[in-house]
């Protein structure tokens, strides 16, 4: 977008290099190589699962905390369908 | 050694007293130094029972030494003189000195032989941690005070009956593991019930369901310090005291458990950054009651360890906020972000607390947590075992992730507010060097416990294990993150039945005796019309109601029960 060119040239030197948009593409890229090896490191320690279940399959827990999260932040959002209100709700 | 029998607690409590009437240099001094003697006081003395006597006629064991402990003790006392590095410069007189005596009531706490030195120490701790929130100076800290103070008198009056009643069935007032609970209510002898109101007075303190609310709704309304204070001592006290008291209990282990789910779901949906952390105590402390549910020596010592590393890192957290707060006078994700720019030191140490709290590997929670997750496994807790790992995941996506993202990168919010002062950062480097110690070397964290009954965490593929599960959480927090965008809201808790529903149930009951005795009134004097007589014609006649003389002092009895009334009904908000 036309975000890049833009901001060095309104704020030149002050944008600090960790919100320039090509860094944190930068960042995405080797947060995923690391990801990766993260998973492909299993492959060489084993499992570290236990009770013979889903525990031990390959990959489990990166699966495991990904969807968890995901029930996680679903659930949440759900409850606080219910359960938000204004922050001001007590001060009335 | 002259401390051979000396409880330390009444160092610090004399420090505290000496605090308030000292000059501010003075105070300095004897708020950094009185930690340190209290420390070398705690590392003197053997383990045994040290000191009896008697009070009001019951034989009471003031100090008595075990290694579990000793390492509270321990960590209430560094967090005393990390807090007070912390807050010298900045806090009021009175909320250091309230602060202290607050860690001497911990300290107190961890050697309290029985049960009514506990008692006593505990309702000390709630005494000088309310006047700790009030110092907040403000109204919402003051209202948020006494909702405080009433659930620790709540939690007091549960102790000291269950307290009384274990003292009449059973002639020992010794802190010893009790008996299993009777979970059939139907056949349940006195001292199930004894022991009963003794599990829910703890629990109470611990911040247990039902009654967690108390902690989201008071630490946040403290000042940038208090909450560094408030956040050690009172849960940990209660998890210590669950450890002595209900070791193996079942029952705890789903406590446990309920509380690590709310803490995280709660935080999810929070916007306060303070708020945020005091959901993820009731979830951290979740994991150690859960453990000491499991019951088993690595349990409870994964218990003990995990309060130990948690203090730590969740001071080290709530100085990363406080700090904020003092520079910004800000508390909402929604009004901050960007603040790493100028912040460099704060963000850092944030961050390092918040990966500690996600159980990092080379960081302390990782080598005390992953403690309880073994516990569990190795007595084929299979469910227990998964939902803590669903939670480990969690905390590194409401606390690991969430806080440091809102509060110092997220957008820029323009922001530019200076560093922490040197006293502040001073604190959090100390505390941040210690996440990474006990992470990377925690040993002398191990040789405190008992048996050393230990296991080893870093083996390959226990890394690997947890290095996926929270990378992969971390990949979820930002491929999720339009889903958790801050709103200006507040999340309702179970204490809007006492803030809410029941307010306004009393509220509805006065309004309606207020109309039954108008419709009296009314109904009486148009009797009286009725029958031509006037109030000044009866009041004529003797011994009739309106004329007759009664003592003032019934007339002041009344009013004191109207007051009394109006004073609780009032304080229910």
């Amino acid at each position: 977008m036309a975000k890049k060119p833009e901001q060095p040239e309104q704020a030149p030197g002050h944008d600090h290099w960790l919100v320039r948009p090509e860094n944190i593409r930068k960042m995405w890229i080797w947060s995923s190589v690391v990801l990766g090896l993260t998973v492909i490191a299993e492959f060489f320690t084993g499992s570290a699962g236990h009770f013979g279940g889903p525990d031990q399959w390959f990959g489990f827990p990166a699966i495991f905390g990904f969807l968890s999260c995901c029930a996680m932040v679903f659930g949440a959002k759900v409850l606080g369908m219910i359960l938000k209100r204004k922050d001001d709700y007590y001060d009335l | 050694m002259i401390f051979e029998s000396f409880p330390p607690a009444l160092i610090l409590l004399t420090a505290a007293l000496l605090a308030v009437i000292a000059r501010p240099n003075a105070r300095a001094i004897i708020l950094l130094v009185a930690p340190l003697i209290t420390l070398w006081a705690i590392w003197s003395l053997p383990e045994g029972v040290l000191l009896t006597t008697r009070f009001l006629g019951y034989p009471i064991e003031p100090l008595e030494v075990t290694p579990v402990r000793r390492m509270f003790a321990t960590v209430f006392t560094i967090m005393a003189f990390a807090g007070a590095l912390f807050s010298f410069r900045t806090a009021k007189t009175a909320e250091l000195g309230a602060a202290f005596a607050y860690a001497s009531g911990a300290v107190g706490v961890s050697f309290a032989g029985d049960l009514i030195s506990l008692f006593i120490w505990w309702e000390m701790m709630a005494i000088f941690s309310t006047i700790v929130i009030w110092c907040g100076g403000t109204e919402a800290s003051r209202r948020a005070g006494i909702r405080y103070a009433m659930m620790h008198i709540l939690s007091g009056v549960l102790l000291k009956i269950g307290i009384e009643g274990v003292y009449v069935h059973t002639g020992s007032l010794d802190i010893v593991a009790m008996q299993a609970l009777n979970l059939n209510i139907f056949a349940l002898q006195p001292i199930d019930i004894d022991i009963w109101l003794l599990l829910a007075g703890v629990l109470i303190n611990a911040a247990a369901p039902p009654f967690s609310a108390w902690l989201p709704d008071a630490y946040p309304e403290t000042s940038p310090t208090g909450a560094v204070f408030l956040s050690a001592f009172t849960t940990k006290t209660a998890v210590l005291a669950l450890i002595l008291l209900f070791p193996g209990q079942q029952v705890l282990i789903w406590v446990g458990l309920y509380m690590v789910f709310y803490g995280i779901i709660m935080a999810l949906l929070e916007n306060d950054a303070r708020r945020i952390l005091a959901y993820s105590i009731i979830n951290q402390v979740g994991f150690m009651v859960t453990a000491v549910g499991i019951g088993t020596e690595l349990a409870l010592n994964g218990a003990a360890l995990h309060a130990f590393a948690h203090i730590i890192y969740k001071a080290l957290l709530l100085m990363s906020a406080g700090v904020v707060m003092y520079r910004t006078g800000l508390r909402r994700c929604t009004d901050l972000g960007g603040l790493f720019r100028t912040m460099p030191v704060t963000c850092i140490c944030g961050i390092i607390g918040a990966l500690a709290i996600s159980s990092f590997p080379l960081t302390s929670g990782y080598t005390t947590k992953t403690m309880i997750s073994v516990a569990a496994e190795h007595e084929h807790l299979v469910f227990v075992w998964y939902m803590l790992a669903a939670a480990s995941a969690g905390v590194f996506l409401h606390a690991g992730i969430k806080f440091p993202w809102f509060v110092f990168f997220q957008k820029d919010s323009g922001l530019r507010p200076k560093d922490a002062p040197w006293n502040m950062a001073a604190a959090m480097i100390f505390f941040a060097f210690l996440c990474i110690a006990l992470g990377v070397y925690p040993d002398p964290l191990y040789a405190m416990l008992p048996n050393h009954a230990v296991v080893p965490v870093y083996k390959p593929e226990k890394l690997v294990f947890y290095l996926q599960l929270l990378l992969f959480s971390g990949l979820a927090f930002f491929l999720l993150l339009d889903y958790m965008k801050r709103t200006n809201t507040i999340t309702l808790d179970l204490d809007w039945f006492w803030r809410v529903a029941i307010f306004n149930a009393g509220n509805w009951v006065f309004d309606q005796t207020t109309r039954i005795r108008g419709g009296m009134e009314k109904a009486f004097v148009g009797w009286l019309k009725s029958k031509e007589e006037t109030i000044e014609d009866l009041s004529e006649r003797d011994g009739f109601i309106l004329r007759a003389t009664s003592a003032t002092g019934l007339g002041a009895l009344y009013v004191m029960i109207l007051l009394t009334l109006y004073v609780f009904v009032y304080y229910l908000e």
